[in-house]
């Protein structure tokens, strides 16, 4: 594996808990440390907290002591997540950081470790909605909105991988460690792609568009995104260029063969379609008969034809959809494995290395052996 | 291009293809002290650098487009004819003086072109390489083209945004090629970590649609456990209520959660009526979320009268967690990002000051930066080709009189 004797110390919350399962997948061993009572049923720990194993010990207990020296003398990377205003402790960063100077510390917060908000307290909603990214989500006249699965802990947890991953290059390279700091609110910036650039470059003030594309046609003309069909929703755009183009002609090439209702759509010639150049009527009437003929069909139909006619567009999925999709399957994605909770399916590692995708090690809660720390320290194997 | 030692000085990086996924890593990496080389060609340029807005003063530009510029600041611009024999030539030499090379392009056409890991690692056993599409180099799909911004859809993200009885929303532009590129760059890191340790290279192949799911992992694993799918609740949160965005002053909004009666009776005290938490409506969170229309006009009549920032300081300063919605423009005035330097002006010679977004980690002893402007296309073909490759004077002029650097 990539990161084959490389140990991770995970003390982390939500903040950190993706990226200690990203370092698990790369090959690290992951020792999350977690306080006695630790409630490991919840999917999102589950889901977060597979291929680590699981030391249970109280951070705040001195009889512990012992057992973290074990862990850190010999460990490469600590994760921790203290709370807002928290300082010192066990796992206090810099204290961790003087002591060990091999080791490379990663301290995950909501806000970073400087600037006037850095104690400030948050969970999810309020990193996305200080990150920006709920100002670009929902209706245009309506109230921001965050995606129902939490956001902001994943790209805080990207984050910090990048970073202790980072640093740990350049130990190995020069010897010097470092200490990473991450904050989830600058995490999140990355998601909105390059709307900040509109506001910098020209002062335009990009905001949400809730379920239709604008800012397309010099007259103003909206564009549906989400079409309603027969057991959901699917995702289509009439787009001009040369994608468009085979987009739109196959669609109507799809909807000749079933025989369904044309109107306008039969008369375009679409390598001279110009959506830039529609109205809000044109664009109405192109989109009449494509709404009646998708609400007809099932995302399933949907996925395949436009795989197969090389049409942009995807269903909007369900987890019941990702599950089953035949790409999903055939790449192996997903995972069965035992462990306590038996026959458990969890998300399997997110990258194939040299064409195979290296299977997750431990189910989520697999405890560490009681008399692994000290073996660490002593050089051997347990 | 930085004078001041980074942590990844001495690592170099070729990447082929463009838009987002592929050019985000090579960023990050640049940001850190890689030397990193994007190659494009004048017949096919990088397609966000045309494709898109924003253009400096609204002015398109093959050198004037933000989209491009602000995933590819810190990097070298180089422009290669990979139509070309000597086009192909001149890539495996830049290849070989590289530790990585980064690609984007639909699976089969680096191979097609000669440029596939098994041809490069060949005579390169260390070369690690990052392959980055929509779903992967295999399965029955692999071949579909697509952008980010619809695959976030099939990936479950749009369905689980927006309110429980209207459609599913859009999220600004290909979401879901960042979180690719976030971890693949993770991937990335391990693999040099590995290279240089022990002299094996690795090829990554990574579907930005099963990334995807990395972040959609809590409500995958709730369906495998129970079977129940998640949707989209606009921003309701299972335990904590209220829990949502409230309007403010000046067409602002905030975001505030209460996860105990505790949070509650702090809200209530701070929106100068204490006794409301011991009201039977509103004294647990099962009834707060029973009577939720109620308690939201009551939150937003006590938001309504203030700016966002005044009451997220007023609710912070009880223990309340709240931030205001920040929009576009208020990224650039934030006060918190403005402490961690997020936004890094440097001058491009075409597009002249734009501020560069800085990743959301650092490292404390040895800090990343914006070490440059994005490359205009093809700006850096002498610096690349001669001080980099070493190309002598005469084999620089013969590409070049032969259109290599097309």
């Amino acid at each position: 594996m990539l990161l084959t004797d490389v140990l991770v110390i995970d003390t982390t919350n939500r903040f950190g808990w993706l990226a200690g399962r990203i370092l698990a997948d790369l090959g690290a061993d992951v020792v999350k440390i977690d306080p006695p009572g630790t409630d490991r049923s919840k999917p999102e720990w589950r889901a977060f907290n597979v291929n680590k194993r699981v030391l249970d010990a109280d951070p705040s207990d001195a009889a512990n002591a012992s057992v973290f020296g074990d862990l850190l003398a010999k460990a490469d990377i600590c994760l921790v997540t203290p709370a807002p205003g928290e300082r010192g402790g066990p796992f206090d960063p810099d204290a961790l950081h003087k002591a060990y100077p091999r080791l490379v510390m990663v301290v995950i917060t909501p806000f970073g470790r400087e600037g006037p908000r850095r104690d400030w307290r948050a969970t999810d909603l309020e990193v996305m909605a200080a990150g920006g990214a709920m100002s670009m989500a929902g209706e245009p006249d309506g109230v921001p909105l965050r995606i129902s699965e939490p956001q902001s802990y994943s790209w805080a947890g990207t984050h910090a991988a990048m970073g202790a991953l980072t640093a740990l290059l350049q130990r190995d390279a020069t010897g010097r460690s470092d200490l990473v700091e991450v904050s989830a609110q600058s995490s999140v910036v990355i998601a909105l792609s390059h709307a900040p650039a509109f506001f910098d470059l020209n002062g335009d003030k990009p905001t949400r568009a809730g379920a239709f594309m604008t800012g397309r046609s010099i007259k103003g003309a909206r564009y549906r995104v989400f079409w309603p069909c027969r057991d959901g929703w699917l995702n289509f755009i009439f787009y001009g260029g040369v994608a468009g183009r085979r987009t739109n002609e196959q669609l109507v090439a799809w909807m000749r063969e079933r025989g369904a209702e044309l109107g306008i759509l039969a008369t375009i010639d679409w390598a001279r379609f110009d959506p830039t150049k529609a109205d809000q009527t044109e664009v109405d009437a192109l989109e009449t008969p494509a709404m009646k003929f998708f609400a007809g069909i099932t995302k399933r139909e949907y996925l395949i034809e436009a795989h197969k006619r090389e049409m942009l567009g995807y269903p909007v999925s369900t987890v019941g959809d990702i599950v089953t999709d035949p790409q999903i399957e055939a790449r192996g994605f997903f995972q069965k494995m035992a462990g306590s909770n038996p026959g458990e399916t969890y998300c399997g590692n997110f990258v194939l290395i040299d064409g195979e995708r290296p299977p997750l090690r431990y189910a989520a809660g697999t405890p560490l052996a009681d008399d692994e720390p000290k073996l660490l320290r002593a050089g051997r194997q347990p | 291009m930085s004078g001041v030692p980074q942590a990844l000085d001495g690592v170099n990086v070729v990447e082929f293809g463009g838009y987002a996924a592929g050019p985000h890593a090579g960023k990050v990496l640049a940001n850190f002290g890689a030397k990193v080389v994007h190659v494009e060609s004048r017949d096919r340029p990088d397609g966000f650098r045309l494709q898109y807005p924003p253009f400096a003063g609204n002015r398109p530009g093959i050198n004037r487009g933000g989209c491009f510029s602000i995933f590819n600041d810190s990097k070298y611009g180089v422009t290669i004819d990979l139509k070309k024999a000597e086009g192909i030539e001149l890539a495996r030499r830049l290849i070989r003086w590289s530790d990585l090379v980064i690609e984007n392009m639909r699976p089969g056409v680096m191979e097609r072109l000669g440029l596939g890991y098994e041809a490069l690692s060949a005579d390169q056993p260390g070369l690690v390489m990052l392959s980055t599409c929509n779903m992967g180099q295999t399965g029955p799909r692999a071949d579909t083209p697509g952008f980010g911004s619809q695959l976030s859809a099939l990936a479950g993200f749009c369905g689980m945004t927006g309110q429980p009885d209207g459609p599913p929303m859009l999220l600004y532009g290909p979401y879901i090629d960042y979180v690719a590129s976030t971890l693949g760059t993770s991937a990335i890191l391990a693999a040099l970590v590995r290279s240089r340790r022990s002299g094996k290279g690795a090829y990554l192949d990574l579907s930005q649609y099963e990334a995807g799911l990395m972040f959609m992992g809590g409500a995958l694993q709730d369906y495998f456990a129970t079977g129940r799918e998640t949707d989209r609740c606009a921003n309701d949160d299972p335990d904590a209520v209220p829990h949502g965005a409230y309007p403010c002053r000046d067409e602002e909004w905030i975001a505030l959660s209460c996860w105990s009666d505790r949070d509650f009776a702090s809200l209530a005290a701070v929106m100068g009526n204490p006794k409301l938490a011991a009201e039977k409506d509103f004294a647990t969170a099962a009834a707060r979320r029973r009577h939720k229309q109620p308690l939201d006009e009551i939150v937003s009549a006590w938001t309504r009268s203030r700016t966002a920032d005044a009451a997220a300081e007023a609710l912070q300063a009880a223990g309340i967690a709240a931030y205001p919605v920040v929009s576009m423009a208020g990224l650039f005035s934030d006060p918190q990002l403005a402490a961690r330097k997020q936004w890094r002006v440097r001058r491009h010679p075409e597009m002249g000051d734009q501020a560069y977004s800085f990743p959301g980690f650092d490292l404390t002893e040895t800090p990343g930066d914006i070490v440059g402007p994005a490359p205009c296309l093809g700006g850096d073909n002498e610096f690349v080709f001669r001080d980099l490759l070493g190309l002598a004077d005469a084999e620089f002029e013969a590409y070049k009189d032969r259109g290599v650097f097309g």
